[in-house]
């Protein structure tokens, strides 16, 4: 049996009167990637957010039902909001690098810490660089500015600068949604070495990104959760038939 | 617009663009009217002895040193005052509140603040801090007065400066664990300081050019002040009273001179400054 990282326990979210999540039940086993599929507005990017509390920025949002982060009660009262996005880095569809070096971008989240120790820092720019497949192309202009990236190696600096956090999780939000097939493979060859050593949630609106990198997948409906399995069993033999349509292209 | 009168497209493009440039035209010959006659006049007064010599004879003989160090301690204070309090304010209504009530009231305050006649300021800072807190006309009371009047200014450049910062960066800073403080001083201000400078020099020039608010609060003393109680006479109020008085013309023009030229290179230096900063950034 694999082991579950995140439990999520009838889970709705509301922006307001508007729900946006309704009673979402699902496991997300560690080392595995969760591709989370379904059309615009389902509630993938949503639910993101409240997995690491950024929902928490938006005033009106509000939630029930439960989500468990190892073990602990994400909304309980005692969680420590900061060190739970540190524990589950994000990455966002358009690359945003912060108007800064590269080199000070991925220690951005380490400096926060109050960690300033150049040794250490350069060892960690140099690991988060590489783990990310973006170290050979930047190792001799870490000191230029990060805007200067092309879109897909910023991208990759963006999770490279997730990486830095040591995070247990990483979470992306179509990752490669603006980006060329080329910096799209390279992103996908990074989270399929990536899954070793942590726990993805993979939220794409192209299927067949799904298809080629997630373990399990789950597909979202206006949000809910209509269908969650092997990969294998929901692209090939899908319980629901909305699920079905989708995957054929029928809406969407 | 012209129902009636038919132009050829090409004609109106024409007209249009005539009549654009006259304007434009007539508001920079009203700036180089001004330094005209400014320096023309003024210039010919200025030596070493204007700037380094106290003014002797009620301002006749003698220089302005005494004035030019009364401006710079007047403007210091208003800004050391202004500038926090203004920035402060601007953070609290974009970072630490959701639009409101209360939010609304306060920024329309600011701008009522702005659109007082700085004479009204001079009575309040008279009232306030000349009488009831009794700090005596000096310029202690001129620089609080003044930071009250720059006030609004700053409020409302540096908000505008925040609120161009992209709210993405926002949310990136927080995803990546910083608290809300840490994202205010390391993502949101280093994007903004721009913008919040622009605002500090605006402030700088009107607080160096402002006379009806500082003659009834700094005083207009001709000694060179030595303490933060000094009565004192800031290069505006001296050019006024030298004028209206008819003490000296020249010496007011010479002094003028000085005013106009002391503003521009602010300007331009901060400018430039600016533009390296913002380069290194990018």
């Amino acid at each position: 049996m694999k082991q579950r990282g995140i439990l999520v326990r009838d889970f709705s979210h509301y922006y307001g009167e508007n729900r946006s999540l309704n009673n979402i039940n699902l496991d997300v086993y560690r080392n595995e990637i969760l591709g989370i599929i379904g059309p615009a507005r389902s509630g993938k990017s949503t639910f993101l957010a409240c997995l690491n509390r950024l929902n928490d920025l938006i005033p009106g949002s509000r939630v029930e039902g439960k989500i468990v982060v190892d073990d602990q009660d994400i909304y309980g009262p005692e969680v420590d909001v900061v060190a739970l996005r540190r524990k589950l880095g994000m990455v966002f569809a358009t690359p945003v690098p912060l108007p800064l070096t590269i080199y000070e971008n991925i220690v951005f989240g380490v400096r926060l810490l109050g960690k300033n120790n150049r040794p250490e820092l350069d060892e960690i720019v140099e690991d988060s660089l590489e783990k990310a497949g973006l170290w050979a192309e930047v190792k001799d202009r870490l000191h230029t500015s990060a805007l200067k990236l092309s879109g897909g190696q910023q991208q990759r600096l963006c999770i490279a600068r997730v990486l830095a956090l040591k995070p247990q999780y990483i979470m992306l939000d179509e990752p490669t949604s603006g980006l060329d097939p080329i910096s799209t493979m390279k992103i996908e060859d990074s989270l399929r070495t990536l899954k070793k050593d942590y726990t993805i949630i993979l939220v794409t609106n192209n299927t067949k990104q799904a298809a080629r990198v997630a373990d399990r997948t789950a597909f979202f409906l206006m949000g809910e959760l209509v269908e969650i399995d092997e990969t294998r069993v929901v692209f090939t033999r899908p319980s629901d038939k909305r699920t079905e349509a989708y995957l054929e292209g029928k809406f969407g | 617009m012209g129902g009636q009168l038919k132009l050829q497209p090409r004609t109106e493009q024409k007209v249009v663009q005539v009549f654009m440039y006259l304007m434009t035209s007539i508001a920079v010959l009203v700036l180089v009217f001004i330094l005209v006659v400014i320096l023309k006049n003024g210039l010919p007064q200025l030596n070493l002895e204007f700037l380094t010599k106290n003014p002797a004879d009620m301002g006749r003989e003698g220089g302005i040193l005494s004035t030019i160090v009364a401006t710079i301690f007047l403007t210091f204070i208003a800004l050391l005052v202004a500038t926090p309090l203004g920035v402060g304010t601007a953070i609290y209504l974009t970072e630490y509140t959701v639009e409101s009530r209360i939010t609304r009231i306060i920024r329309f305050g600011a701008e009522c603040l702005a659109g007082i006649p700085s004479i009204i300021f001079g009575l309040f800072g008279f009232i306030l801090f000349v009488n009831k807190l009794k700090f005596g006309w000096s310029i202690l009371s001129g620089g609080l007065t003044l930071a009250f009047m720059v006030l609004p200014t700053i409020i409302r450049t540096s908000e505008e400066a925040i609120k161009a910062v992209p709210p993405a960066y926002r949310l990136v800073s927080f995803s990546l664990g910083s608290t809300r403080w840490q994202t205010v001083t390391r993502v949101v201000l280093p994007s903004a300081i721009p913008g919040i400078v622009t605002g500090v020099i605006l402030s700088i020039g009107r607080s160096i050019g402002e006379t009806a608010a500082v003659i009834f609060t700094a005083g207009s003393a001709l000694r060179m002040p030595t303490s933060l109680f000094s009565s004192s006479r800031t290069m505006s109020v001296h050019f006024y009273i030298l004028a209206k008085e008819g003490v000296s013309m020249p010496k007011a023009y010479g002094t003028a001179a000085v005013l106009v030229i002391s503003i521009l290179v602010i300007n331009i230096v901060t400018y430039y400054l600016m533009e390296k900063y913002i380069k290194r950034k990018s």
